[in-house]
C-alpha cells in the first residue's frame, strides 16, 4: 500500500469483479461432467485461459488432487504454476476446460463461493492481516462460519504450537515462517475439504522450509487433500503423491513424485541433473 | 503565590482550551483516518461533512427550543445530536451510492478518489450555505460555566481566574465516550474486526467472505457519527460558521497524518499534538512569564510567537515536518 498511485487489489478476475466472468457461462456446457464421487476430488481439466483479455497463459492444462494426497505443481519461472492454481480457484477467465470439486462442476463459481464449497486457498503474497493479532487472523479466516470455531482454532494451535504462544501478537510482527503458518492456519479455519497453497515456502530459510513441509505432510495425513505450487522442486516432489511439471502453461510431465524424480528428462531440465 | 498564579493562568488560557480543541480535532481526524484506512482515499469533504451534520443538529436544536424542549443544564444540541447524525448518515450513504460506488466499481486509484472527494466537498459546501446561510450561528444554551473565573478567584484568593466552560467539559466527556465506543466496536465485534481486516488486506478479506459493501456502509455510518459529534462539539464550544469548518480540514488532516493515516490511536494523539502546538504557539506568554520570571527578565512585548491569524501556519508547518522526516506518522500508519 506504500505507493499511492498503485491500483487497489490485484487485477485477477472475479474476486471483486464478478462481471468479468460473463463469457464463462457456456464453457462447461457439452463437456462431459463426471458423476459425483468418481474421479479425483478436485481437478481442473483442459484449462485454457489468461488474465482479462490478455493472451492465453494456460494451454489445455490438467491438474488434479485426490483424497488424502499431496499434489505438487512445479516448473520453471513463468510456467504458469500459480496461474494454474488461480484458475482452479476461479481467479482467472477460463476459455476452455472445466473445474470439478467432488464430481461437481464448479467452473462458473466465484472464488468466494468456492471457499464456501470447501476450498481453502493460501495466496503467495499478502496472505495475512498484518495489523491484526494471530487469533484475530484465524477468526477472520472463519468469517463465513456461523457455528462455534473454538474447536477448529484449537486444532490449528495443535498443528502450529508457536501460534498459540503468539496468539495475542500482531501477525505482521512475526517471522516469515510464522507468518506462513498463520496464513495456512487461516485457510484451515473454514474446515476446508481441500487446501491449496501457492508457494508456501517462498522467502523462508531452508530450516523453516523443512519444518513447513513437515507441517504440510501432517495436514495431508489428516486426510485433507493438499495441492501446492513450489519453487523447490526436488523437496516438493519428494513429498508429493502426484507431481505436475508445467512448461509454458502446458503439462510437460505428469506422474507420481518418485517417477518424476527418477525421470532423466525432468532431472536434466528442472532438478539440475 | 506567583507560581500558582502562573499555573492557573496557563491552565485557563492554554491547557483547558487546547484539550477541548484537541478532542474536537481528534474526533474529526478519526473520521479521516477511518476513510483512509478502509475506503483508501483522503476525504477532502470531511470538513464540510462536519458542517452538514452540525447544520442538521442546529436545525433540530432550534426546533426543540421553539417547542420549549430543553435538556436542563446541558445544551439542547446534545438532544438534537442523534438526529444530526442520522441526517449526516443519510447524506453520506446517498453520496456513496451516487458518487463513490461508481469509482469503487472501476477500482479507481486513490488520487482520483481524492479529486472526486473535492468535488463532493464543493457540493456539500453549497448545500450547507443554502440551508443555513454563511453567517455565524450560536446554538449553545443551558449552563454556561462549571467553574467561572470570578467564583474561582473568590474561592482561592488568587489573582488569576480559572474558568471551565460547560461546553469544554461536555466536549471531553462526549469525545471520551465516542472514542471508547469506537475502539470497543473495532476490537470486540465481528463487524468491527472485519472492517480492520478489510483495511489490512482487501483481497484476503474478500477471500475470507467479508462483504465489502457492508464494510463500506458501516464505515460511512461511523464517519457520519464522528463528524457530526466533532462538528457539534466545536460549534458549541466556539460557534458555527460554514467557512470555519471548511478551514478545519487542514488541522484535521495534519492531526491524522501526524498520528499516522489509518491508525485510530494516531488520530487521537495527532489531534492533541496539533491542538497544543497551535494554542501554545499563538498564546501571548507575557502574563505567565511575568509571574514566573524576576521583574528584570519580564518580557516587554506580548511574548507571542505567532498571531492567532496565522494559526493555520502551525498545522501546516507540522504537516510538512512530519511528511519530510516521518511520513508514516507517530503510530506507523500507512504512508501518506
Amino acid at each position: 500500500m506504500s505507493d499511492a498511485y498503485s491500483g487497489r487489489g490485484n487485477k485477477d478476475a472475479s474476486i471483486a469483479q464478478p462481471g468479468l466472468r460473463s463469457e464463462l457461462a457456456g464453457v462447461a456446457d457439452g463437456a462431459a461432467t463426471p458423476a459425483p464421487g468418481t474421479g479425483p476430488f478436485l481437478s481442473g481439466t483442459g484449462m485454457t485461459g489468461g488474465y482479462g483479455k490478455g493472451p492465453h497463459i494456460l494451454h489445455d492444462c490438467t491438474i488434479a488432487v485426490d483424497r488424502g494426497e499431496i499434489a505438487v505443481i512445479v516448473g520453471p519461472n513463468g510456467a504458469g504454476k500459480s496461474t494454474a492454481m488461480k484458475a482452479i480457484f476461479g481467479m482467472l477467465d477460463l476459455r476452455a476446460g472445466h473445474v470439478t470439486l467432488d464430481g461437481e462442476d464448479i467452473t462458473a463459481l466465484s472464488p468466494q463461493n468456492r471457499v464456501r464449497r470447501g476450498m481453502g486457498f493460501v495466496p503467495q503474497n499478502r496472505n495475512i492481516f498484518p495489523s491484526m493479532t494471530v487469533e484475530e487472523n484465524l477468526e477472520m479466516g472463519a468469517f463465513i462460519r456461523e457455528d462455534d470455531i473454538a474447536a477448529t482454532m484449537e486444532q490449528v494451535f495443535e498443528l502450529f504450537p508457536i501460534l498459540r504462544d503468539k496468539r495475542g501478537q500482531a501477525a505482521g510482527e512475526l517471522s516469515g515462517g510464522q507468518r506462513q503458518q498463520v496464513a495456512v492456519g487461516r485457510a484451515l479455519m473454514t474446515r476446508p475439504k481441500v487446501l491449496m497453497l501457492d508457494e508456501p515456502t517462498a522467502g523462508v530459510s531452508p530450516i523453516v522450509m523443512d519444518e513447513l513441509f513437515d507441517r504440510i505432510i501432517e495436514v495431508a495425513r489428516t486426510g485433507l487433500p493438499v495441492m501446492m505450487v513450489e519453487q523447490n522442486a526436488r523437496q516438493a516432489l519428494e513429498i508429493a503423491d502426484h507431481g505436475y511439471v508445467l512448461v509454458q502453461g502446458r503439462n510437460a510431465h505428469t506422474g507420481t513424485g518418485k517417477e518424476l524424480l527418477a525421470d532423466p528428462d525432468v532431472r536434466q531440465s528442472f532438478l539440475g541433473g | 503565590m506567583d507560581f500558582l498564579n502562573a499555573i492557573v493562568a496557563l491552565a485557563n488560557f492554554v491547557l483547558i482550551p487546547a484539550t477541548a480543541y484537541g478532542a474536537q480535532l481528534a474526533l474529526g481526524a478519526l473520521g479521516v483516518t477511518l476513510i483512509y484506512g478502509i475506503l483508501r482515499f483522503s476525504n477532502f469533504a470531511h470538513g464540510d461533512t462536519m458542517a452538514f451534520g452540525t447544520t442538521v443538529t442546529i436545525l433540530f436544536t432550534w426546533w426543540f427550543q421553539s417547542m420549549g424542549v430543553g435538556f436542563g443544564p446541558l445544551p439542547t444540541a446534545l438532544l438534537a445530536l442523534p438526529f444530526g447524525i442520522l441526517g449526516c448518515a443519510l447524506l453520506l450513504l446517498g453520496t456513496d451510492r451516487v458518487v463513490f460506488r461508481f469509482y469503487r466499481a472501476q477500482k479507481a486509484v486513490p488520487v482520483i478518489l481524492v479529486i472526486v472527494s473535492m468535488g463532493v466537498m464543493f457540493v456539500y459546501n453549497g448545500l450547507v450555505r443554502f440551508i443555513i446561510g454563511v453567517d455565524t450561528q450560536r446554538f449553545a444554551d443551558g449552563e454556561r460555566f462549571i467553574i467561572s473565573a470570578r467564583d474561582f478567584k473568590s474561592a482561592t484568593g488568587l489573582d488569576e481566574g480559572l474558568a471551565l466552560k460547560s461546553t469544554q467539559a461536555i466536549t471531553l466527556v462526549v469525545a471520551a465516550i465516542a472514542v471508547a465506543l469506537l475502539f470497543w466496536f473495532l476490537t470486540r465485534t465481528r463487524t468491527g474486526k472485519s472492517m480492520r481486516a478489510f483495511s489490512d488486506n482487501e483481497d484476503l478479506a474478500l477471500l475470507s467472505g467479508i462483504n465489502p459493501e457492508k464494510v463500506v456502509t458501516v464505515t460511512w455510518l461511523i464517519v457520519a457519527a464522528l463528524a457530526t459529534i466533532a462538528g457539534t462539539l466545536y460549534g458549541l464550544d466556539k460557534s458555527f460558521k460554514p467557512f470555519t469548518y471548511f478551514q478545519l480540514l487542514l488541522p484535521i488532516f495534519a492531526a491524522a497524518i501526524v498520528g499516522g493515516l489509518g491508525s485510530p490511536v494516531g488520530a487521537i494523539a495527532g489531534g492533541f499534538v496539533i491542538a497544543y502546538s497551535e494554542v501554545m504557539i499563538t498564546y501571548a506568554w507575557k502574563k505567565v512569564a511575568g509571574y514566573l520570571l524576576p521583574e528584570s527578565l519580564a518580557p516587554d512585548g506580548l511574548a507571542q510567537l505567532l498571531s492567532t491569524d496565522y494559526k493555520f501556519a502551525v498545522s501546516f508547518a507540522i504537516l510538512v515536518v512530519v511528511l519530510l522526516f516521518k511520513p508514516t506518522g507517530l503510530f506507523k500508519g500507512k504512508s501518506a
